[in-house]
């Protein structure tokens, strides 16, 4: 007689219970493993709430002041974690207004699931109240979503919304659940997805392609490596270092892949890009080998894209197809997830070393802090800079604490010089440049991380995009350290006007309300620094302080961000002044 | 230099797909010349017929980001000489047409259209073909007063021996891996 095994039931795959969808929802996030979420309530989703009422113990709703705060949150919880941030909208303007979050998340590939209520199905398309096409608006910023109109489907369609968002190069989804679909009832059970037939989130690693990339690198006199957040995404900090460290191979990063390589690492090299440092951009064109990992090559990055890397043959690693050739032809394309590429490709190199090219970056480096870095970091006399401020404040920030960074000078300050020794430690809106990203981002961030200390930088303008976030932080009691520098301008738009419009300062200067009386307003201590002589002390009770704790420090009004490499110029073009 | 492709892509039959596919031609200021989309040989999956002017390039990308999508498949891009292709034209006429002699019946006969019906008022002519011949046709058809006239978006099989099942069925072949394979199939195809 045949033994037939018969099928253990997965752990996940529960006996049916009778629920409404709004309870299936919830139980499902809970099979996922949230814990936590990022919200506003509304009348579209009213049930959902509802449920969520019942499992307060096992999953903790954040109710933020904004939906764009929400999803900001929620990326700076994913971000932090490398967990998937979970954010609830109601219909019409909830819905519409996680938007501005989502095309961030998308195109800085942050797993992100929002969950959005809607109206009755058979009202839908009827101009109901607060009804909106959010599915329709949402297409081009998702990486899937889809409209759940029965109860029975939301189990599964959270099942994928998951997958979705975390697997291959991750990005946010949004599912709508009509109010029906929430409220009638039907047998729960969960099942996992492991897999859908349309997407192969991970390419096959192909062994021919990464011998011509070791042969290529193998070969290579000025081989240099460019690294993005593809490493962080794919857990492969070690691979890359040790990738580099056989090798000897200099690295840069892009700003989204700060934090992924220690600052001090010997072979980190700086940052690429507009604001990078003159090394890593002055010398990307005298490289004969590009190996770009988890990157995009976007414009920021590369400068005038016919006169970039002309003289490199380049290897490009990355888990997503759309990318290869996308911007910068790949000689050599690997396709696959960068731990596992990293580390095949590292059996296949020779030991190596390139000290005279590595000279060549430690000579820009000189040159750079002679004509920009120590005025900038150790000025004597003047105006505060944004450069010592971020210098002070990381000297005595802990070694792991997180950074969070808004979008303009200070964030490109801030980059470059805040020291990272810990993965995950730098949060920034990068691809879409969201100014207000910070507060919300840092928020999240602090959920995300509960254990590390997180701080969050940002400037006059976009403070006051997402002000109000400062109600969530009154309202959970969080600890978070926000420091605004504060130049009385929009300053990066400023610095523009300054080098390339004349100086015709054309509705960037801000009149800024008072901060402290804020601040207070909502329980959080605040502080205003204005002198030299106060500001190591200042910062030192900033981050001492037990509790939220919001440092205003006042920096020149016209101070400018360098090195640059002006759009539409060649990143060997970069000017130090 | 433009040039007139066919996209071909597979994808689940689920609602959005479409909106998904065409964002992307959008996104890029690339106008769709022609679109059909209709279930394949393959109980619920879709194929969509897609006609754009453009270079082979960015054909390269576009199709990239369409095999992106969640919901497709796979996605193919074809210059004219790797496809077989046809679309179908309808013309109506006034009755009196057929009605003021022969010639009529014999522009019909000579594009190898056919009458599809003759009703009181109105017959309706059919042709299928390439846009050219069934716009030679409407030209020819044009002094007897065409009432109405409507021609299909381009359906088009490729000329390759692989059958997309093929694909489906083995997971080697799932999404293509590099820019050579699209190139491959582009010239094999
Ligand atoms: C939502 C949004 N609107 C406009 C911009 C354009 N922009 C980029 S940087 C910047 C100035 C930011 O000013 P502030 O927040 O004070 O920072 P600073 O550059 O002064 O450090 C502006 C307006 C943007 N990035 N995001
Ligand atoms: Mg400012």
């Amino acid at each position: 007689m045949e033994i037939v095994a018969e099928k253990k039931p997965k752990n996940d795959e529960r006996k049916a219970v009778r629920v409404s969808g709004a309870e299936a929802l919830i139980l499902s996030l809970e099979h996922e493993g949230v814990t936590t979420i990022f919200g506003y309530p509304g009348g579209a989703i009213m049930p959902v709430y509802d449920a969520l009422f019942d499992h307060q113990e096992n999953i903790h709703h954040i109710l933020m002041r904004h939906e764009q705060g929400a999803v900001h949150a929620a990326q700076g919880f994913a971000r932090a974690s490398g967990r998937v941030g979970v954010v609830f909208a109601t219909s019409g303007p909830g819905a519409t207004n996680l938007i501005t979050g989502i095309a961030d998340a998308m195109i800085d590939s942050t797993p992100v699931v929002c969950i959005t209520g809607n109206v009755f199905s058979p009202l839908l398309g009827t101009d109901a109240f607060q009804e909106t096409d959010v599915v329709g608006i949402s297409m081009p910023v998702t990486k899937w979503n889809h409209q759940v109109t029965s109860a029975e489907e939301i189990p599964d369609a959270i099942a994928k919304a998951f997958y979705i968002a975390k697997s291959g190069r991750p990005g946010p989804v949004l599912v709508d659940i009509t109010k029906d679909a929430q409220v009638n009832e039907f047998d729960f059970s969960y099942k996992t997805c492991e897999g859908i037939r349309s997407y192969h989130p991970v390419p096959a690693l192909d062994n021919d392609k990464l011998k011509e990339a070791a042969d290529l690198i193998n070969k290579a006199k000025r081989p240099f490596v460019l690294f993005g957040q593809g490493i962080i995404l794919s857990h492969a900090e070690n691979e890359l270092k040790a990738f580099i460290e056989k090798t000897g191979i200099p690295a840069a990063w892009t700003l989204l892949g700060l934090s992924a390589l220690p600052t001090n690492h010997p072979l980190n090299v700086g940052m690429l890009g507009m604001h990078g440092n003159y090394g890593p951009n002055f010398l990307s064109n005298e490289s004969d080998v590009v190996i770009a990992v988890g990157m995009r090559f976007d414009d920021r990055v590369t400068g005038k894209v016919s006169e970039y890397l002309n003289n490199s043959k380049v290897i490009h690693m990355d888990i997503d197809p759309s990318e290869i050739n996308k911007i910068i032809h790949a000689d050599v394309p690997v396709l696959g997830d960068a731990k596992e590429s990293l580390s095949a490709l590292t059996a296949l190199v020779n030991e190596n070393s390139h000290e005279e090219w590595i000279q060549r970056f430690r000579d820009c480096d000189k040159k750079e802090h002679e004509k920009v870095i120590k005025n900038e970091l150790f000025p004597t006399a003047g105006v505060l800079t944004m450069g010592e401020v971020i210098r002070i404040m990381s000297e005595n920030a802990k070694s792991d604490a997180i950074i969070v960074t808004d979008v303009g000078q200070h964030q490109m300050v801030t980059s470059r010089y805040s020291k990272f020794v810990k993965s995950k430690s730098s949060i920034t809106s990068g691809g879409l440049g969201t100014m207000g990203f910070c507060l919300p981002a840092a928020i999240g961030a602090r959920f995300g991380a509960p254990e590390r200390q997180v701080i969050g930088v940002i400037g006059d303008g976009g403070f006051q995009m997402t002000i109000q976030e400062l109600g969530t932080i009154f309202q959970t009691d969080i600890e978070l350290k926000i420091l605004i520098l504060n130049n009385h301008y929009l300053g990066m738009v400023r610095q523009w006007q300054q080098l390339f419009f004349d100086k015709r300062y054309s509705a960037t200067e801000m009149v800024n309300p008072d901060f402290q009386t804020i601040a207070r307003g909502y329980g959080i201590e605040s502080k205003k620094i204005e002198k030299r002589e106060d500001l190591e002390s200042g910062i030192k009770e900033f981050l001492n302080f037990k509790g939220s704790y919001l440092l205003e420090v006042v920096v020149g009004k016209e101070n400018n961000v360098f090195p640059m490499v002006p759009a539409g110029c060649s990143v060997a073009e970069i000017r130090l002044e | 230099m433009n040039e007139e492709y066919t996209i071909s892509v597979f994808s689940e039959n689920h609602v959005g797909v479409l909106h998904r596919i065409t964002t992307i031609f959008t996104r890029r200021g690339i106008n769709i010349e022609s679109i059909t989309v209709s279930e394949s040989e393959i109980h619920g999956i879709h194929r969509f017929n897609i006609v754009v002017s453009s270079t082979e390039v960015l054909m390269e990308k576009v199709v990239k980001q369409i095999e992106k999508q969640i919901e497709v498949l796979r996605a193919f891009f074809y210059p004219l000489d790797k496809i077989i292709y046809q679309e179908i034209a309808l013309y109506k006429l006034p009755v009196e047409a057929v009605q003021n002699g022969t010639s009529i019946e014999h522009i019909i006969r000579n594009n190898h259209a056919r009458i599809l019906t003759v009703e009181k008022d109105f017959l309706v002519v059919e042709k299928t073909g390439h846009k050219q011949e069934t716009q030679a046709l409407f030209d020819e058809l044009k002094p007897y007063g065409v009432l109405e006239f409507v021609r299909s978006g381009r359906v088009a099989l490729s000329k390759s021996p692989q059958r997309f099942k093929d694909y489906l069925d083995a997971p080697e072949l799932g999404k293509r891996n590099t820019d050579e394979e699209v190139r491959e199939l582009a010239e094999n195809n």
